[in-house]
This record gives structure tokens, C-alpha cells and sequence, in this order.
């Protein structure tokens, strides 16, 4: 057995080969063992693009080690590739002298041409592959083998060949298969012989690594378990959210309330709180983007806490209903979870691009909080935070998060309720016959106004999109008092700098040649870039990583100023450098990334290094 | 009275001046507006509802602007999104009772797509749809109600498109609750309200609404009470459809044909008619198309007004706290359970 540190491995198939299941059997199988993990599927917008071809390939890449890991892996250790398809569009991620591990029925000559090679050419068998270890597996004639006597059809029969390849890993990774056996009996528990044949199947694939010669020269590997003791659960960035939203409600004493309309890469959210009723979450599932929206409004407005959630094109269409959640200061959370845009753009892929949006996106003068989620198991704790901001202060808050950190998992472990910080509703009492008149826009020294729930006597009053009157809440034509709304709606966002935390940095010196600031997801590829950059002797470079986007954290100016040269990393065209810039009237070096996938530490690394290279 | 004067216990008897703002309506003297906010006015202390239990929800538009004027909790909105909020607040909280004001574009143009889904979940809302016919806050532009032909702002040849018949769209979409009232009978709105009100379920209520400014002859027909008899009916569960001066005139099924007859001519007795049954959703769709009549004066069809449908089912919200009390019916989830979830695994 050869211990390793960390590997990571890609599951590509065609999108109906099951690769996004088995990829999901491995993960859990590593986490429950106690490895570090972090996994990224990669999938196309068609639910079955054509068959065979590059674009209806589907990946699973999952890094796990015996040390944190905090990216899938820049480039894969180990690649299944169960058509020719899969291999053509993923070789360039492999590193040199990765393992692939080819479903040889993918290789025929029907597949070869579907995937574009030339005719006649066959990667397994020119010699193309000559910088990779390549092991050929007849996996369909296996597993066709290990079934004749299932009694199933031949297509039920073809349908398990995932778990041969499964099974096939397990044995390479010295992993238990037990897990999956006891997955596949509840999943297919109304179906036995299914259950039974998919079992069967892992097995198959586990002893034919036993029994076969041919991984005799690379032996079988060992990745040490990490994780402290304790309880832990996998969550995506998606179930974070929507475990976060419910926890906040609960921790507030209020009803969850979201309205919603279906879009990729959000929707898991919606659908994990339609299934939490047992926790009273109310869930609206709306004709559209804006009655999603405007529906949470209502439910605020009645003293639930209200979410909503979407991805860019929903953003959009709920800009206008932003702007009244704005001037009703009511309390609203919208998670955005960023798509490659614009428009329809790239719908499953991630991107960082609604930044300007999100800051900006509203007509009038309109400002909110915006806060962004680092990893899965922060978009926990960032929802959270948009909730305790929203309902302490009174204003719509944008979270963001993106289509890496909602389909991507990682291993939590679990917290308890009284290690989340309190959330403190700023709730209107009813009125007794001796208490002066309500008013609404009577704010306190934090400029927060508070919330008069419905039912409550004595506090009826009107809320609309109409100007309010300063403290009365009347509508209100007049000039200075506009004015003098517009500028406190603008300090009361600008005066949560007062109670949000100072910016820290993450790892590195507190001053010297070179700041990586960055924000959202592209926080794993950082992190280990400057790791890797501090053990190659780059030891003045430093990570700070921003999830409060609006306002910034009040010491940010001077943690900029404490470095050479900031480099801002983003998975757009240049959005947060915008925003620097204009705030702190500094030149900072950007690096844009706008391929639909997120950054890997290697390139970001190797910008670090130019960067560097420059300032010497 | 106003709200600024808290009332002494909640759940008082209250009289209609409770309900009065202590902002003074804007709207243009002579408009239609100010006789349906009194009706509804006088309609809501007859409920036995607290004040404080009232919502008033509106989008944009003249009659959008009513919440300002009710002495209740409100929220004057945004453009053709009253319902979206309304069908919000009641989800998360049945037991406020909440009335939605709305205009013909605000429900039926901008808010057409929000109006049919709402209906078709039926929350119990008591939506109040100003039909005039026009749109008056920016100033005279056809709405999706003006009948075809009239100039406006917008169509100085005459407009082309075809309006809309809200009773039908409200029937097709599955709504459970249709009434039409108009603004100059106030007695008989009033009526209609507290039906609407009483109702469970959606119900919309269309009130013909006069715009004296951009659209003052929408309506004349109805104006004059020697001329309203002949052009309207008025709808009374169980009795036969009969109308005009003197109750001359009455509805007859011919197949499924309402033809109009003249009940002396004939001969006919009462018992001959068509007898109104709320309930019953085939007499109502043809009920909703008398409107859309082009027949001469003597055999046309008239405008019906009162009830056209009522028949209850269960409501958005009904349904869902039904479904929350299964969930939880072996008891509610703890917040432990809610952090551990239901994939953990211990790392020994």
C-alpha cells in the first residue's frame, strides 16, 4: 500500500452514464472514513445532450487527502473516462503521469467518431497516451459478466456499469464498499434486484482489482484519514444556504418564509426548504422571478423572516422589487447564486459576475448590504449572517454565492445552537392608550427603523414605494426631506461597518510585497496558492479573502496600504478591482478568469509569481 | 378618529370613521375612487375583525393609492405586483385578513401573469379590481379593458386591441369568487363587499369605476337610474334572471344560448326563466360572456352585476398549514435536528 497525501480524481462519462451519482457514492465514502474533501461537479444545461459527443460529457472531480484540502485539485490525479468523449474533453487536466482508467467499450469505433477523433485513430492504442498510465477495462463486458444470471435486461444490466468502476476505485483506494451497498439497498429498496444488481456490480468491480494483474506495477494506495473525532455531515453550498435560513428564523424566533422561482444553479435551495416543513419553513413557489420576490416582501412585511433566491437573470428581473424592499426597510435576504452570464449565458457554469449587479443593480439611489460565501460550508455561515444583518437592521441584504460553491460539498462538522451568534429582530411592541402615535420611520442611533408586524393594535400604518416622509412615513414630495432620506438610507448600510467584524488576513505577513484579495468562492484556489507560494519562498505574500462587499470591514483601506501591490483574482472581467479602486484610489494588479469555471491554485500561483517578479 | 388615536380594546366595536386615515385622499373630485373607498369603509367594521388584523395591499394606479386612506396596516407597492405580496404576507400569516386594491392595468396589463396564478391558488384575498377602463395616472393611455375604437392618448385611430373580459379570465383561471359592482350604487357595493369578504377564497370583485378626467363616458349607460334597468341585471341567488322597467324583460336558455324575451308577450311566468345558481360554474362562464354582447338595444343582453360565481375551495393556505401539520404531526423538527441532518457519520 503506497500512503499518499492528497489525490485528486475525475469521474467523466457521457451525461447519462451516472458519473454525478458515483461520483457522490466516492465522496461520502471518503468523508465517512475521515478524509478531507472537496468535490466539484461539472455538468452540461442539457439533461441529455446527444450521447457520445464532448458536449454531453459530465464530470465528478472530488479531491480528498490526509492534510485540509480546499479545492477539487488544479489539475486530476486519476481520470475515468467511460467514453472516448470524456477522455478528449478532460486529458488537459490530467497531470502528466495521471492514471486513466478508459472504459473500453467507450472506445469503439461508433464512440471515437462521436467524441471527433480521426478515423482509425484510437487514443488507447496509438500510443498517444504515452505520458499517462493507461488501464484499459472492458467495464461493460465485466459487468455484463458479473450479471448474466440477474434475470435483468440487458439495459438494466448496462445501466450498472458505473458501479463497476465505482467498486473498481475503492479497491484502488483501499476503501470499504459497505456504505455504497447499504445506499444502493435503500435507494432501490421498492426495486431488490435492482438493489441486488448494482451490489453485485461494486463487488465485481473491488475484486476484479484484487484479482487482476494489471495494476501491479502502480499497487494500490492509501490516503490516511484527517479529520478530527466527532459527528460530521456533507453539505453543498446550495443545502447550506437553505439549512442557514431556517436556523436564522429559528434562532430569531420568527416563521421562514421563501418565494421562489426555479433556476439553475439555485434551485436546490427552494426544493431542501420545500422539504423542511417539519421545521414550519413556508415555502411559495412562484409564476416568476418577481413574484418570488415580491411574495418574500408581503411575507416580511407580515413579520416572517423572508428569503428569496435566484441566479443572475432572476437578479435582474427583481431589481425593481429591490428598490421597495429598500424604501419599505424591511428585513429580506436574496441569495444569489452567480452563473456564467450575460443573459442565459452559462447556466450550470460559475462565474463572479453580478458583483456590480448586486452592488449597483437598482435605480435610485439604493444601497444594501452585499456579503459572499467563501466555501460550501460557508455559504452556512454567510446566509446567516445576511439574515442577522437584514433583521437587526432593517434593509434587503444580498448573499452571493456561485455555481461552484452550490453544487460543491465538503465535510462539516456539525455545530451546536448556541454557538450561533443571536439574532435580535428589531420587533415594535403593540401600543397602550398612553403611548404616543406610531412612527414608522423613527429610527434608532443605528438609523434602524423598526418592525410593526400586522396584528399588533395600535401600530397600523402604510408602507409603499412613494417617498416617506422623515419619522412619519407619509408620502412626501418635499425636496429636502428627500433628500435628507436618501442620506439616511445610505448611512444606515454605511453604519454596519461599525458592528461587522474587522478584516483579518487568512495567512500571511500583515504587510510586505503583495495583498491576494479575494472574495467568494475563489477562496480554496487562493488559500493553496499561498501555501504553495510561502513553501516555494515567497513568504511576503499575504490572503485576505472579503466575505462584506457592502460596506467593506472599516480597516480594510489600511490593511491595503500595509503591501506593495494588492493582486485582486476574480472570475469575471474586473468588478471588485472597479470597487477598489474608486474607494481607496490605489492601483491594484487584476486577474480575470471568464472560461465558466472556477480558478485553480495553479494559475492563480502562477500570477503570484509574476506579480512578484515585476515588484523585484 | 385615526389611527394616530389608539383604540380603547382591541376588537371594539368599530364604526367606519375607524377606519379613516389621517391622510386626505387625492384623488380628482367627481372620481369613483372616493365612493368605493367608502364602501369599503363601511363594510369592514361590519366583519368583526380587530383593526389591527387588516392589510390593505395595492400596486400602482389611482385606486392603488387607497391604502394611504384606511386606517388598517398597508403597503402600497409596486406596479402590477400587489397580488404576489398580498398571497406573501397571507401564506405566512392566514389569520390577518387582507384586501388587495387594484386597477384594470395594474391587475390585468402589467400584473396579468401574477392576476391568473393568483387565482388559480386561490389565497383568501378580497381583491378590489377599479375597473375605469383607461388609465388615469398617466393621464388617458387604453387599458386593457377600454372597449375597441375609443381614442386615446395612445390610439388616436381608435383601439385595436381586443379587451379583456375579466369575469371569463377570472372563471378560466380557476377562481372561486366573481362579483361586478359599480361605483354610483353604493348600497348594493357595499353588499357585494361583505359577500367578498365572507367568501373563503379569492374573491375579485370588478367595480365598474368612472373616470370623470380621461374616460367620463365609459360608464354612461349606467349613470342615469331611467336608463340602468334596461342595461343591467342584478343577480339574486335562486331567482330567475329578470330585469329591465317594470320587470319586463327576463333570461331564457335557449340551449345554451341566454336569449332575452319579454316575460308579458310570451306569456311566461317566472318559473320559465333562468334561475341563478351561484354555484354553478357553466351558467357563470356564460354569465361572464353578456357583457361581450353586440346585439340590438332590445335584444341585447344585459350587464350583470352582483354575484356571478361563488362555489369555495381550499385555499393556498389551507393547504399548505395542512401540510406543515402532517410534517410535523410527530412532532416539530428540533434545531439540533436541524444541524445534524440526516447524512451525518461519526469519525471515531
Amino acid at each position: 500500500m503506497i500512503p499518499k497525501t492528497s489525490v485528486s480524481v475525475l469521474f467523466a462519462g457521457d451525461s447519462g452514464d451516472g458519473m454525478q451519482l458515483t461520483g457522490t457514492q466516492f465522496a461520502n465514502t471518503v468523508a465517512v472514513r475521515g478524509s478531507e474533501l472537496n468535490t466539484f461537479p461539472n455538468f452540461p444545461s442539457e439533461i441529455r445532450a446527444p450521447a457520445g459527443t464532448i458536449s454531453g460529457v459530465s464530470g465528478f472531480q472530488l479531491q480528498f487527502g490526509s492534510k485540509p484540502v480546499y479545492t477539487p485539485g488544479a489539475r486530476f490525479d486519476v481520470m475515468i473516462a467511460m467514453n472516448s468523449a470524456a477522455l478528449k474533453a478532460n486529458l488537459k487536466d490530467l497531470h502528466r503521469g495521471g492514471i486513466i482508467i478508459a472504459s473500453t467499450e467507450g472506445f469503439d469505433e461508433k464512440n471515437l467518431k462521436l467524441a471527433g477523433y480521426p478515423e482509425g485513430a484510437n487514443p488507447l492504442e496509438d500510443g498517444s497516451l504515452s505520458n499517462y498510465i493507461v488501464f484499459p477495462v472492458p467495464v461493460l463486458q465485466l459487468t455484463r459478466e458479473a450479471l448474466k444470471d440477474s434475470g435483468l435486461s440487458m439495459k438494466e444490466i448496462d445501466r450498472c456499469k458505473n458501479m463497476f468502476v465505482l467498486g473498481l476505485l475503492y479497491w484502488l483506494y483501499n476503501l470499504p464498499f459497505e456504505g455504497t451497498v447499504e445506499m444502493l439497498e435503500e435507494k432501490f429498496s421498492k426495486n431488490p434486484a435492482i438493489a441486488q444488481a448494482n451490489i453485485r456490480t461494486v463487488k465485481a468491480g473491488y475484486y476484479f482489482g484484487d484479482e487482476t494483474e494489471i495494476f501491479a506495477n502502480i499497487g494500490r494506495f492509501d490516503i490516511a484519514p484527517q479529520k478530527q473525532h466527532g459527528l460530521y455531515r456533507r453539505v453543498t453550498g446550495n443545502e447550506a444556504c437553505a439549512i442557514a435560513l431556517t436556523a436564522a428564523a429559528k434562532k430569531a424566533g420568527l416563521e421562514l418564509f421563501l418565494g421562489s422561482y426555479p433556476i439553475t444553479p439555485a434551485t436546490e435551495i427552494l426544493q431542501t426548504l420545500a422539504r423542511m416543513k417539519k421545521w414550519g419553513v413556508k415555502t411559495f413557489q412562484a409564476e416568476d422571478e418577481i413574484a418570488g420576490i415580491v411574495s418574500s416582501i408581503g411575507a416580511a412585511f407580515g413579520g416572517a423572516l423572508a428569503a428569496t433566491n435566484t441566479s443572475g437573470p432572476g437578479l435582474a428581473l427583481k431589481t425593481e422589487a429591490l428598490g421597495l424592499a429598500v424604501i419599505m426597510e424591511i428585513p429580506l435576504v436574496i441569495i444569489n447564486v452567480q452563473r456564467g452570464g450575460p443573459s442565459t449565458g452559462l447556466p450550470t457554469k460559475p462565474e463572479q459576475s453580478d458583483l456590480f449587479i448586486a452592488l449597483y443593480g437598482r435605480h435610485g439611489d439604493a444601497p444594501l448590504p452585499v456579503i459572499a460565501a467563501s466555501s460550501p460550508v460557508d455559504c452556512f455561515y454567510t446566509t446567516y449572517e445576511a439574515a442577522r444583518l437584514a433583521l437587526e437592521h432593517m434593509t434587503p441584504v444580498i448573499c452571493l454565492s456561485d455555481g461552484y460553491l452550490a453544487l460543491s460539498s465538503e465535510p462539516w462538522k456539525v455545530i451546536t445552537e448556541e454557538s450561533l451568534a443571536d439574532i435580535n429582530p428589531k420587533i415594535q411592541p403593540a401600543r397602550k392608550p398612553d403611548d404616543p402615535p406610531y412612527l414608522p420611520y423613527k429610527r434608532d442611533e443605528q438609523h434602524v427603523r423598526s418592525w410593526a408586524i400586522p396584528g399588533t393594535p395600535g401600530l397600523e400604518h402604510r408602507l409603499g414605494g412613494l417617498e416617506k416622509q422623515h419619522e412619519t412615513g407619509n408620502v412626501s414630495h418635499d425636496p429636502d426631506n428627500h433628500e435628507l432620506m436618501t442620506r439616511l438610507r445610505a448611512e444606515k448600510i454605511e453604519m454596519i461597518a461599525e458592528t461587522i467584524p474587522l478584516q483579518t488576513i487568512d495567512n500571511g505577513p500583515e504587510s510586505g510585497d503583495l495583498l491576494v484579495l479575494g472574495w467568494g468562492s475563489s477562496y480554496g484556489a487562493i488559500k493553496t496558492a499561498i501555501e504553495n507560494a510561502h513553501e516555494e519562498g515567497h513568504t511576503s505574500v499575504a490572503h485576505a479573502h472579503l466575505r462584506y462587499l457592502n460596506p467593506f470591514p472599516k480597516n480594510l483601506g489600511q490593511i491595503l496600504g500595509n503591501y506593495k501591490k494588492v493582486l485582486i483574482p476574480e472570475n469575471n472581467n474586473g468588478q471588485l478591482i472597479h470597487i477598489i479602486r474608486d474607494k481607496f484610489l490605489i492601483e491594484p494588479v487584476g486577474f480575470s478568469k471568464v472560461k465558466g469555471l472556477p480558478f485553480n491554485e495553479m494559475e492563480i500561483l502562477d500570477k503570484i509569481i509574476d506579480v512578484i517578479k515585476e515588484l523585484a | 378618529m385615526s389611527d394616530t388615536e389608539i383604540l380603547a380594546t382591541s376588537g371594539a366595536t368599530l364604526t367606519s370613521k375607524d377606519f379613516a386615515s389621517d391622510q386626505e385622499p387625492k384623488w380628482c373630485p367627481g372620481c369613483g375612487d372616493h365612493a368605493v373607498l367608502q364602501q369599503i369603509k363601511n363594510t369592514l367594521p361590519d366583519l368583526g375583525i380587530p383593526r389591527e388584523n387588516f392589510v390593505f395591499i395595492s400596486g400602482i394606479g389611482c385606486s392603488s393609492r387607497l391604502p394611504y386612506y384606511v386606517s388598517a396596516y398597508g403597503v402600497h407597492g409596486i406596479h402590477g405586483r400587489a397580488l404576489p405580496m398580498a398571497t406573501g404576507l397571507k401564506t405566512a400569516r392566514p389569520e390577518l385578513c387582507v384586501w388587495v386594491a387594484t386597477g384594470d392595468g395594474d391587475a390585468l396589463s402589467i400584473g396579468g401573469n401574477h392576476f391568473i396564478h393568483t387565482l388559480r391558488r386561490n389565497p383568501d384575498l378580497n381583491v378590489v379590481l377599479f375597473n375605469n377602463e383607461i388609465y388615469g395616472l398617466t393621464k388617458g393611455q387604453y387599458s386593457p379593458t377600454t372597449k375597441l375604437g375609443l381614442k386615446t392618448v395612445t390610439s388616436p385611430s381608435g383601439v385595436i386591441d381586443h379587451p379583456f373580459n375579466t369575469a371569463s379570465l377570472t372563471i378560466g383561471s380557476g377562481g372561486s369568487f366573481f362579483a361586478r359592482a359599480f361605483d354610483r350604487d353604493g348600497k348594493f357595493l357595499r353588499g357585494v363587499l361583505t359577500r367578498a369578504a365572507k367568501h373563503k377564497g379569492l374573491s375579485l370583485v370588478e367595480i365598474y369605476q368612472n373616470c370623470p378626467i380621461f374616460n367620463n363616458s365609459a360608464f354612461e349607460a349606467f349613470a342615469s337610474s331611467e336608463n340602468r334597468p334596461e342595461v343591467t341585471i342584478y343577480l339574486e341567488q335562486g331567482k330567475p334572471l329578470v330585469f329591465g322597467k317594470d320587470g319586463r324583460k327576463g333570461i331564457m336558455l335557449d340551449g345554451f344560448r341566454p336569449i332575452v324575451v319579454d316575460i308579458e308577450k310570451k306569456g311566461l311566468s317566472t318559473s320559465d326563466l333562468w334561475i341563478h345558481d351561484e354555484a354553478d360554474i357553466h351558467k357563470a362562464s356564460i354569465l361572464a360572456r353578456f357583457v361581450d354582447d353586440d346585439a340590438e338595444v332590445d335584444e341585447k343582453l344585459p350587464c350583470p352585476l352582483g354575484i356571478l360565481f361563488a362555489n369555495e375551495k381550499v385555499t393556498y393556505e389551507d393547504a399548505l398549514t395542512s401540510q406543515i401539520q402532517a410534517a410535523q404531526s410527530k412532532g416539530a423538527g428540533t434545531f439540533e435536528e436541524l444541524l445534524v441532518g440526516d447524512n451525518s457519520y461519526i469519525i471515531k
